[in-house]
């Protein structure tokens, strides 16, 4: 079995899954044939769990020399560690939901609606796995196809607008991320991530190098003032379209900080990490007001998705300073928890958003409006929804005991090591975060019933139940015992850490500010 | 042992899991028995540790249960601390919750709610369960929330009533300001001990205390304006911060009045009784850490004495029995915070004690009355229902003798230790907190008896229909009234060995050295005497009582008592001479200082405002209108530009190829010449 390629597999079957869907059709099957891919996907990931955590090692490792021609070499080289096997687990799973909450909401092509979430979640799997900067670039541009399509095919009536904003802006980012990784090739003739970690470039060089990655993944991921896609995007997104964009999309920027900006260009993000600590916080704070006064559903959740990145960017670029305010001791410098932080944040706000998402799907299912004020007094038609939607609430709002809690309370912690007053800052999510999902939760499902059609609303048929019992479960199970997640990530976390910011250097290289 | 340890949390969440998600198929009557069965199993259970540990002098248990994550060499556990502290925590938990859910058989009977309420209050009983169960920040935090998410559930409970649901997330966000505090509080101490133990932290702040003695260094970096500050100063206001938002102190108070839309039996439960006392709780728990800061100290001494008066203040011109009860709250967990503040934490213990008794009657008696006049709470149409409600009124009486401090009732006791405790305290601000509490003693005494006389004496005041409905209330409302009215009575006779004793294994140091063996209370004898003094001066029980004649406070509640007896008894006028001579203060009173108002206006409207602005102005026009569109339009204007030279006339491409080879050869020439 050890031989087995089952990171290629993970990619290529869905990818060719969908291919089969789409060559079915539209008759009868697509919805099934789909689920079939999917199920297997998710349960072949699950041999990942045997992921030895201990070393933090790349496993499962496949290298294939690709290209060799003009004096090019791109191999096609996978591989995953702690910190890539839970993310391509939560693509796996999201995308099992995803054809189930859209089998029978979706009349229109259902085989081509399918097939591009198949094909989708191949691609993604390519990204979290990639060990070659080129092979990484081309499944991340190759996301934008099927998201493109989704949106613009089955979204709703602005969606032309949404799509070309949604492909202007992430393309932006793309360019300067090819050239750059153009660069670095000439630099070291090499286009495998390990080899441009080892690459040592002049700081000036770096800035450059940085400045491309933080558009092309702060665009992703998004990061304030490059998120005005985002919510564009969600709005005319179909349900499955929002889940797939929050809760797996926005993940592959915050990896691809993680994977490749941070190590590869690591002198150049220690000088630069003011800025980006600076637009975390922007984001967390301006977001937060902003997600307040929205009246579409989607909008509101769809910029809460961005303040919650914000702690992710946050606990990422923290490490530098951590690392640099080390008082020695007790052998911890809180850089590791920051890191680990950011990624449980990345995980849980997958289950999270993908739940709130599939919740206002459920009530646009109904009614066909997000609109805020055409609700009021769901709660009492629709009692089981009522309180799957206030748990997912509660766990956007960071509630403990919900995964929602574990990233932040660990960034926040980590935070405070490095700066109190920053800490504080970031903090300010308790606050801002609880009142614009409790403020939409009472203004969705408390009050009186206010129209004729929230009074003829149904609960959740069964399909609807065991989708949001799933997430329910997850995201309870990761805010009580998130030991099994943070054990897998943490060699691999710490590995990592001694490319990024090792200890040793950090101080001469005069961080201490 | 530690079986049953976790039986106890674990038999009130199964119960409210079981009500919670079956109620409809096992029916009401099968719910209320599983949840209130649940919760007489923790009581009984916590009784028998109770044997175990505090009678039978078993060894205190400090132990983890599981291991919740381990981060950067931080190891995040599930465990509890078993001591006496914890234990009189778990028996008032269990035991008023015990009360509750009896009561709330017959209080809720018909509403349509039922099972989901008799769910809450067990999940609430879990979770409170947990808070003081705790020996870790983590699980403390954890506890804090969830009994902040079922307070929020419960005052919503009735959530078509747009004051409940209003209420809850009030609720909810003010209690959230105190959280962050509080999370900023533990990240501190987590700084400092690299573990988030109570134990570790004890222990390890005072090594530091000793090797450090001054500053802690508290950041490093440009935006640090914190040097020069300690750092276990700063993360005991922080910690203290988030119990002001969960025991209701000024001016993260406004949340707690209005929680009492919510069904009485939980604003006995929670909002008097005990989730409110968490705060106390934990400042009670940490005071090994709070010893340490004077400045934390004076900072608890302030709020609390604040709290204690002006708060009972506004009791005096509320005229719904719930609010005026609410303030009486707010006024009391003063009390127990300026206890904390003078080092005297047994005695706020104490008083924690004493106040869920009897607190929890007061409410239950005032929800008997709210039943017996069909959910009618203004006083002014209440009146002479002595003659109606026997059990009622008599319980009542002993919940207001107590409240006021009647000699021989629990309040009494506990109070007047507190006064002492003040009185003795050497903190700067121990005289203002002095002034306030004894002051106080008079406000509480006033309204707490303008409430009764309004309510059981005097003329009948409701309508007909009501008065000829008046009577007594069911069995399961009145049985707890009179289990709640006699530890109302008996429980100050305690006062020898809780608050005085060494019921908590008071250490007074520097008796002692070191803080392992230290699991409960606290107090550095040295530094704060007020508690040494008082035991030394305490002769027993009849002592104490007869100590107290001589103290102002018991004629201040006697004056406080009469008056009301005269201004709503005797000579209604005198209230008339108040209104008009001291109008800008009532209107300051029910106005509650203003303090909502500029909650709602400055708060939540700037909020609001800040929101759309930033929408508006940064998103709307700056980002989207400005750079994305903008681009946009560029590039269609130069797209524009550029496709009117695809004319598709064949003699304009000739041109130009013409036109560029001519320009190619004049460079290649220029380029070579030179």
């Amino acid at each position: 079995m050890s031989d087995w390629p089952i990171l290629s597999f993970l990619i290529w079957l869905p990818i060719l899954g969908g291919i089969a869907v789409l060559m079915l059709g539209d008759r009868a099957g697509a919805r099934e044939g789909a689920l079939v891919f999917a199920v297997l996907t998710f349960l072949s990931s699950l041999v990942l769990l045997g992921y030895d955590s201990a070393e933090g090692e790349m496993a499962y490792k496949q290298s294939i020399p690709w290209v060799n021609a003009f004096g090019i070499k791109i191999n096609y080289m996978v591989g995953v560690d702690g910190i890539s096997i839970p993310l391509i687990l939560l693509n796996t799973f999201t995308t099992v939901i995803v054809v189930l909450a859209g089998w029978e909401v979706i009349q229109y092509k259902v085989a081509q609606y399918m097939a591009a979430f198949l094909i989708m979640e191949g691609i993604v799997n390519g990204v979290f796995a990639a060990m070659d900067s080129m092979l990484f670039y081309i499944f991340f541009e190759a996301m934008l196809i099927p998201m493109f399509l989704i949106i613009g095919v089955w979204g709703g009536p602005n969606r032309i607008y949404a799509t070309i904003k949604f492909f202007l802006y992430t393309f932006l980012g793309s360019v300067f991320l090819l050239i750059s990784l153009i660069y670095l090739y000439s630099k070291s003739n090499s286009f495998t991530l390990t080899d441009l970690y080892a690459l040592e470039l002049p700081v000036e060089a770096q800035m450059l190098v940085f400045f491309s990655f933080l558009l092309a993944f702060g665009v992703k991921i998004p990061m304030w003032p490059v998120h005005t896609w985002l919510p564009d995007a969600h709005v005319e997104a179909p349900t499955g379209g929002s889940v797939i964009l929050a809760a797996i999309t926005l993940k592959v920027g915050g990896y691809a900080f993680l994977r490749i900006a941070l190590p590869i260009v690591n002198d150049a993000a220690l000088q630069m990490d003011w800025l980006v600590i600076g637009l975390s916080l922007f984001a967390v704070i301006y977001i937060g007001f902003v997600a307040l006064v929205q009246d579409d559903m989607k909008k509101l959740v769809a910029y809460s998705s961005i303040a919650h990145m914000g702690f992710v960017t946050l606990g990422l670029f923290l490490v530098f300073r951590l690392q640099a305010t080390y008082l020695g001791g007790d052998g911890s410098t809180g850089a590791v928890m920051a890191l680990q932080g950011s990624m449980v944040q990345m995980v849980s706000h997958g289950f999270i958003s993908a739940a709130m998402f599939l919740c206002i799907g459920v009530l646009y299912d109904r009614m066909h409006t997000r609109e805020i004020k055409a609700y009021g007094g769901v709660a009492s038609r629709m009692p089981w929804f009522a309180a799957f939607f206030v748990l997912f609430a509660m766990a956007n709002a960071g509630l403990p005991g919900t995964s929602g809690f574990v990233g932040e309370f660990l960034v926040i912690l980590a935070t405070a090591k490095a700066n109190i007053w920053i800490a504080g800052l970031a903090g300010l999510t308790l606050i801002i975060g609880a009142a614009y999902t409790l403020w939409l939760v009472r203004r969705v499902l408390y009050g009186k019933v206010t129209s004729s059609e929230v009074d003829q609303l149904q609960d959740l048929n069964r399909r609807e139940f065991m989708i949001l019992s799933t997430l329910a479960i997850a995201v309870l199970w990761l805010g009580l015992w998130p030991h099994p997640l943070t054990n897998m990530m943490e060699a691999s976390v710490a590995k990592l850490l001694e490319v990024i910011a090792p200890l040793s250097e950090i101080g001469a290289k005069g961080a201490v500010k | 042992m530690e079986t049953v340890y976790l039986a106890i949390p674990l038999a009130p969440l199964l119960g409210a899991i079981i009500a919670g998600l079956f109620g409809k198929q096992i029916g009401r009557n099968l719910s209320h028995w599983v949840t209130t069965g649940s919760v007489a199993l923790a009581f009984l259970l916590s009784l028998f540790v109770f044997k175990h540990i505090t009678l039978d002098g078993g060894a205190v248990y400090n132990g983890a249960v599981y291991t919740w994550a381990v981060v950067d060499n931080v190891k995040m556990e599930i465990g509890f601390l078993i001591d006496n502290l914890t234990i009189l925590m778990m028996l008032v938990v269990t035991f008023v919750s015990l009360m509750v859910h009896i009561y709330t058989i017959g209080y809720m009977r018909d509403d349509p709610g039922y099972q989901r309420f008799f769910s809450y209050i067990s999940l609430f009983t879990f979770a409170m369960l947990m808070l003081v169960m705790s020996n870790n920040f983590l699980q403390l935090f954890f506890g804090w929330e969830a009994v902040g998410l079922v307070s929020y559930l419960l005052i919503g409970f009735w959530y078509e009533k747009d004051a409940a649901v209003y209420a809850n997330m009030k609720a909810f966000i003010v209690n959230r300001i105190g959280d962050l505090g509080f999370l900023l509080g533990i990240a501190i101490i987590l700084i400092y001990t690299n573990s988030l133990d109570y134990t570790v932290a004890f222990e390890k702040f005072e090594v530091h205390k000793v090797n450090l003695p001054g500053i802690f260094p508290l950041t490093v970096g440009p935006l640090s304006a914190l040097d020069g500050v300690d750092a276990l100063d700063l993360a005991m206001v922080l910690l203290f911060i988030g119990a002001m938002g969960k025991s209701a102190q000024v001016p993260l108070h406004v949340w707690l009045p209005d929680s009492m839309e919510g069904p009485t039996p939980i604003s006995a439960l929670i909002h008097a009784a005990t989730m409110v006392t968490a705060g106390i709780f934990m400042v009670a728990r940490m005071s090994p850490l709070y010893e340490l800061s004077d400045i934390a100290l004076n900072v608890i001494l302030t709020v609390g004495a604040t709290t204690a008066f002006f708060m009972g203040l506004v009791g005096i011109v509320q005229n719904d029995i719930k609010r005026v009860i609410a303030y009486s709250t707010l006024s009391q967990l003063g009390y127990m915070t300026v206890a904390l503040g003078a080092s005297a934490y047994s005695a706020a213990v104490f008083h924690l004690m004493t106040h869920a008794f009897f607190k929890a009657l007061l409410f239950l008696a005032a929800g008997s009355v709210i039943i017996a006049m069909h959910h009618e709470q203004d006083m002014r149409k209440m009146g002479g229902l002595r003659r109606y409600m026997p059990i009622t009124y008599w319980t009542a009486l002993i919940g207001s003798l107590a409240l006021i401090g009647f000699p021989g009732f629990s309040g009494f006791f506990s109070k007047d230790l507190i006064i002492e405790a003040v009185g003795k305290s050497g903190l700067v601000m121990a005289n203002y907190a002095y002034v306030m509490v004894v002051l106080g003693v008079f406000v509480t005494a006033f309204y707490t008896f303008r409430m009764f006389f309004m309510v059981f004496h005097g003329d009948e005041r409701m309508d007909d229909h009501t008065l000829a409905h008046l009577r007594e209330s069911p069995r399961v409302v009145t049985t707890p009234l009179i289990l709640l009215a006699i530890p109302s009575v008996l429980a100050g006779f305690l006062i020898d060995p809780v608050a005085l004793g060494d019921f908590f294994n008071q250490v007074l140091l520097p008796a002692k050295e070191g803080f392992r063996d230290v699991t409960t209370i606290m107090v550095d004898g040295s530094k704060h005497l007020a508690m040494s003094q008082l035991r030394e001066s305490y002769h027993g029980i009849l002592g104490f009582i007869m100590h107290g004649f001589l103290s102002p406070a018991l004629w201040l509640a006697a004056a406080g008592a009469g008056l009301a007896w005269y201004m709503y008894m005797k000579n209604d006028e005198l209230a008339d001479w108040f209104y008009d001579h001291f109008g800008w203060l009532h209107k300051l009173l029910t106005e509650k200082y203003y303090l909502d108002t500029f909650n709602q206006k400055v708060l939540a409207n700037g909020a609001l405002y800040l929101g759309n602005s930033l929408w508006t102005l940064g998103d709307k026009l700056l980002i989207d209108g400005l750079f994305v569109n903008g681009t946009v339009k560029v590039v269609k204007r130069g797209a524009g530009l550029i496709s009117r030279l695809q004319t598709g006339y064949l003699y304009h491409y000739a041109f130009s190829m013409v036109l560029g080879i001519a320009l190619m050869v004049a460079w290649i020439l220029f380029a070579y010449s030179s």
